[in-house]
């Protein structure tokens, strides 16, 4: 359980996907322009996030793997090459599947994040999520756990940043800068705040 | 027919750059500019992956449905990085390692999408490619600046050759440490941003909201 803790935290602030890896950077700049859609946007990312890595855990472990289709009695089989497209796959149709479900059950949160939904397939921090946790061999508690705190960290990261751009807004700001280029420079220095939670482990 | 073949080809470098002026594909750009040599191993994949998919997306324009056409694209695309990837794991495995799971990420690069929709879908096979081998420079014209910048005042090397030795060595130079940390790459774009459009003034963004100075008020008045 500890373990699981310590990998949430790590998730969450020491290995930020938008802050210390880059990933998902161009919904990043280009959605973090007020709080509120940031914030939906992010809710997205949380849940999509913690669908997609387990279930992609599920199909990396007993199909994929070298040696996964042994229950098939195909014990020589090595899928892994087929990873990206099967990845990638799993994350379009569960993006469309959770599209369809809000639609039908939940029109209230549709219509919150529903033009949100078709930007996650695009969205590095999803594929970025799952091919860590296949990289680094996660089992399926630990990949639970690091799909809602990679998620969740990511949308903290989004909703701050919204948060210091509204307030930006109001600055002056040379030029050449405007817009883009502050963006990209107060992104930096979040990250930089960031950093300084590197080294905590529980 | 005839195309505007440098056009197609060299406005995207400078002009309308994927990075600085179309916000894409900045996800995979930055992980990896921290050393040259992966930075250049990404460009090179990028560019044939772009181009690829591009020219081979746009040969079946007319037979993809508009509703599932996100989907075709994906796969395509998906197909084209695993012969990259596996690619790599064969002949530069070091690299490829070093590089881990941003290969992978190529697929989700927006650069490779965003051409594709905004171009290929529209447009014959052969400027499609060119279309995607001009994005695939303006994104790698600005990873090699940023990785040039990061490994020289980083690490006082350039693929791996030492060029500034280091005062830990018996050198001169003491290297900036702030370079090979993942912040330091925004900085370094946010400044290229900021140099292409005091060159390219047209580029500049309006503001959103302007402090009116006492002048301004008068003369509204």
């Amino acid at each position: 359980m500890e373990a699981l803790v310590n990998l949430f935290i790590t998730a969450v602030f020491v290995e930020n996907l938008a802050l210390s890896f880059f990933l998902g950077m161009c919904t990043f700049l280009a959605i973090s322009k007020k709080i509120e859609t940031a914030f939906g946007l992010g809710i997205a990312v949380i849940v999509v996030q913690t669908l997609t890595v387990p279930l992609n855990n599920l199909i990396y472990r007993y199909l994929l793997r070298d040696g996964a289709l042994d229950w098939a009695g195909l014990s020589n089989v090595d899928l892994s090459f087929l990873g990206f497209v099967s990845y990638i796959g799993v994350i379009a149709a569960m993006v469309q599947i959770l599209e369809m479900f809000l639609d039908r059950f939940v029109p209230a949160l549709y219509n919150a994040l529903g033009i949100f939904l078709p930007l996650i397939t695009v969205n590095c921090a999803i594929l970025g999520g799952t091919l860590f946790m296949v990289e680094r061999d996660y089992t399926f508690a630990e990949s639970v756990t690091y799909g809602l705190g990679s998620g969740f960290g990511w949308a903290l990261a989004i909703t701050a940043m919204a948060g210091v751009r509204e307030k930006l807004k109001y600055s002056d700001v040379p030029d050449g800068l405007q817009g883009l280029g502050i963006t990209f420079i107060s992104a930096g220095l979040m990250a930089l705040g960031f950093m300084a939670f590197s080294g905590i482990r529980l | 027919m005839a195309y505007p073949v440098r056009k197609i080809l060299f406005s995207p470098v400078v002009d309308n750059n994927p990075i600085i002026l179309q916000v894409l594909g900045i996800c995979s750009a930055l992980a990896v500019t921290s050393k040259l040599s992966t930075a250049i191993t990404m460009c090179i994949a990028l560019t044939l992956v772009v181009a690829c998919s591009s020219a081979v997306i746009s040969m079946i324009r007319h037979h993809i449905p508009a509703n599932i056409r996100i989907i075709v694209q994906m796969t395509i695309i998906a197909s084209l990085v695993i012969v990259v990837d596996q690619f790599l794991r064969a002949f530069a495995y070091e690299i490829s390692k070093q590089l881990s799971v941003f290969v992978g990420l190529i697929i989700t690069n927006c650069i490779v999408m965003g051409r594709a929709e905004a171009f290929a879908m529209k447009n014959p096979p052969l400027p499609s490619f060119l279309d995607g081998l001009g994005n695939g420079l303006g994104f790698s014209a600005i990873l090699l600046i940023v990785g040039t910048i990061r490994e020289l005042f980083g690490s006082g090397t350039l693929l791996g050759y030492t060029m500034l030795p280091l005062a830990k060595d018996g050198g001169w130079y003491v290297p900036n440490g702030l370079l090979l940390l993942p912040p330091s790459a925004f900085f370094l774009i946010g400044l290229i941003i900021w140099v292409v459009r005091s060159w390219k003034r047209t580029q500049v963004e309006k503001a959103e909201y302007r402090i009116q100075t006492m002048r301004q008020h008068s003369e509204v008045a």
